[in-house]
């Protein structure tokens, strides 16, 4: 049986090894390329070296406004977006009535598409502010706020379901252990709920980290960058410099390769430093 | 048996791959046009007249139509197929300079030669690759009824008597204050609808009301427009847009602070519901004003006044009549694609089966001469672009904004102009971004 399988192996995995290599491999590496060259067209491309990459960074300040925005709101979201899911979890987890309509209705809104909810998020603010007698694009304070709002009602119930998994993990007898040793809720919390849900937070924490980054439906629908380009994160600069500017689809796309760099190390780090902490049930 | 199996298992599983990759890569044989449509309100008529040719010439015609705003990711992406467009249209000469390399020398084209004014056309050496296919025109419109109201208000604070007596901006202005405050009696929310600044949803201000002071800017310094020094502006007349935009935001529906949130159908809609007098917006505008449920405006009230903004002897000002809609051929399809393309081109603006979709039913004004005097369209606000264009001792603008350096431009000038109207920044701010950004984005498009 074992060997029948081995023989069938380039069989079974071609499908995915195809689908794979037409939608991601190729793809991939033509982007690095065309990021070394000016072009219209993905088949019509002229080598211009690392131009693109200089004028990236030195053209204007679009990129590193852009950067500076998008790592500022992906600090604010993975904490309170972590936090918040948790505690969620925590309470949801515990033995009373109507915990899966809870865990149903917390999860909804991750169903939603971004550009719907963008939308919609921007119809709820622009109501509320309406009152004062300004919009979402007043301020950018305003755009922030609310997308650090969005993103905590999109994500939340995503990774509390993740959480409460872990949390109903933790074996039994090590909180009764707790318990009759005589551990508060706070120090069972600390001592042994956090380390023993350790690789949902890795999961979690990278979940949120990579796509607040990558953040680009949401973030278009709901500020598309007002006040000015004030609220504009990574991946909409990119996408503004590749449509927007005659003959500068090359540097939107140095930009996403260095955008991609940027999340791979991040996101590498992150695995990294909270992989460490997991700990041997 | 088990052999039987086997092969059996292996033979699903081959004709399993191969049916996924033959359907992906199969190919007509057969010449077709395709057109990559940029008007997604027409793309069903575009369908009717792709049926229309293919029953008339046997000649498949295929339409495709990009998205709302999203023309030139379409293009990008579709021209890298093998199914690449054969028939495009590009913006003007940044389009042409974005797309040079896609875009065929029509000068000898059937259709070429029937255009009543060359300098319309996108010729660079003289060869022309865009073809203009129709000509539009915008200005202020008006609802004759709410004006005819004002006119026969006691206490008016203008000596004038119809809108039609309107030719400058300081008439303009008393007229428009002054209905302002009779807005109760006149039955209105505003005169004019909603400034629609949100992103995406600002070209109106920031591309065709900027036309006019970059024009009269141009023509001052007798600017030849096909050369470098279009590079760089002083924008001269920035008080005069400043006049015009100050009016449109103070005198209007809603409070100027609220604009972020306004788009364009919420203005053509105020209008449609008579909740404003006056909007500015294009000749095809016509079916945001006709297709709004419970439509107050009646079709004969519906008129066009130029767009003043203070200059010397504005009296003589028409509305900008221009086209940013240009035909390409695309000169890397084979040559019997490329004659199709043409032929179906040419069809279209000449057979009276083409030209009767063009004028009816996609209401355009061809700018052909295979086109008879009765032949324009019926709407009325084509039909008042027409009246200004053949208006004794008025002279229309020119679409200048063609050669706008780009849309990152122009999506910020919109910014600027919403921090403007919400009080966050000053004229002078926003003058020197036009300036600044006018300069850098030129430069940049060049390097």
């Amino acid at each position: 049986m074992h060997k029948n399988l081995k023989r069938y192996f380039p069989v079974f995995a071609l499908p995915t090894c195809a689908a794979f290599a037409m939608a991601f491999l190729i793809p991939f590496v033509m982007g690095i390329y065309l990021s070394f060259t000016k072009f219209t067209t993905v088949t019509n491309a002229q080598w211009v070296g690392v131009q693109n990459y200089i004028t990236a960074f030195t053209a204007d300040n679009n990129f590193i406004n852009a950067l500076w925005f998008t790592v500022k709101f992906t600090v604010v979201s993975v904490i309170s977006v972590n936090v918040i899911a948790f505690f969620l979890a925590m309470l949801l987890t515990r033995p009373m009535k109507g915990t899966n309509l809870f865990r149903s209705v917390f999860f909804m809104p991750n169903l939603i598409g971004g550009i719907v909810l963008g939308y919609i998020w921007n119809l709820l603010i622009n109501g509320i502010l309406s009152y004062y007698g300004v919009d979402i694009t007043y301020s950018a304070k305003y755009g922030f706020w609310g997308l650090v709002v969005m993103m905590n009602w999109q994500l939340i119930g995503y990774m509390m379901v993740i959480y409460i998994a872990g949390i109903q993990n933790i074996p039994g007898d090590l909180m009764e252990a707790a318990s009759i040793d005589g551990a508060g809720p706070v120090k069972t919390l600390f001592k042994i709920t956090i380390p023993m849900v350790m690789p949902s937070i890795t999961i979690c924490t990278f979940l949120t980290l990579t796509n607040s980054f990558k953040l680009f439906d949401q973030n278009l629908a709901l500020t598309a960058g007002a006040p000015g380009r004030q609220t504009q994160m990574l991946a909409l600069d990119i996408y503004n410099t590749f449509y927007g500017k005659i003959g500068w689809q090359g540097v939107g796309q140095a930009k996403a390769v260095v955008f991609f760099i940027i999340v791979a190390v991040i996101a590498f780090l992150q695995l990294y430093l909270t992989g460490k902490k997991e700990v041997e049930q | 048996m088990k052999n039987v199996k086997k092969i059996l298992a292996t033979l699903l599983i081959a004709t399993l791959i191969v049916s996924v990759f033959v359907s992906c890569g199969k190919k007509d044989e057969a010449v077709v046009v395709r057109y990559l449509n940029f008007k997604p309100e027409s793309a069903s008529i575009y369908e009717e007249i792709a049926k229309a040719y293919e029953e008339e010439k046997g000649v498949k015609v295929i339409v495709e139509t990009a998205a709302n705003n999203t023309y030139e990711q379409t293009l990008t992406a579709k021209m890298a197929t093998d199914e690449a467009p054969t028939l495009f249209q590009i913006n003007g000469p940044k389009g042409y300079a974005n797309w040079k390399e896609y875009c065929k020398d029509l000068s000898n084209t059937e259709l070429y030669r029937h255009l009543t004014d060359k300098s319309l056309a996108i010729t660079v050496d003289n060869k022309a690759y865009g073809i203009p296919y129709v000509v539009e025109g915008y200005g202020i419109i008006y609802n004759n009824a709410i004006m005819e109201k004002y006119f026969a208000l006691s206490d008016k604070a203008t000596d004038l008597t119809s809108a039609e007596e309107i030719v400058s901006f300081e008439q303009l202005k008393t007229v428009v204050e002054d209905m302002q405050k009779h807005k109760d009696e006149l039955g209105i929310d505003g005169v004019f609808a909603s400034t629609s600044l949100k992103p995406g949803e600002d070209w109106r201000w920031q591309t065709h009301l900027a036309n006019i002071p970059i024009y009269y800017e141009f023509q001052k310094n007798n600017v030849d427009l096909t050369s470098s020094d279009t590079e760089k502006i002083n924008f001269e007349f920035s008080d005069q847009f400043k006049n015009i935009f100050d009016l449109y935001i103070n005198n209007s529906t809603v409070a100027p602070t609220t604009l972020g949130t306004k788009i364009v159908d919420d203005s053509m809609s105020e209008f449609a519901l008579g909740k404003c007098a006056m909007v500015q917006n294009g000749n095809w505008a016509w079916s945001q004003i006709s297709e709004v449920q419970g439509n107050t405006v009646q079709a004969d009230d519906i008129k066009y006044m130029p767009i003043y903004t203070g200059v010397e002897d504005e009296a003589g000002q028409g509305l900008c009549v221009g086209t940013e809609n240009f035909y390409c051929i695309n000169a890397k399809a084979t040559e019997e694609e490329q004659k199709a393309a043409e032929d179906f081109i040419y069809w279209l603006y000449s057979s009276d089966t083409g030209k009767d979709f063009v004028t009816n039913k996609l209401g355009f004004i061809a700018p052909f001469d295979t086109f008879e005097e009765s032949e324009t369209p019926e709407d009325p606000l084509a039909k008042e672009v027409l009246r200004w264009m053949k208006k004794d001792g008025v002279t229309s603008i020119p679409w200048n904004f063609t050669i706008f350096p780009s849309q990152t431009f122009k999506d910020d000038f919109g910014a600027a102009l919403l921090q403007y109207a919400q009080g966050t920044k000053s004229w002078d701010d926003v003058k020197q971004l036009v300036i600044d950004e006018w300069a850098s984005e030129s430069a940049a498009a060049k390097s």
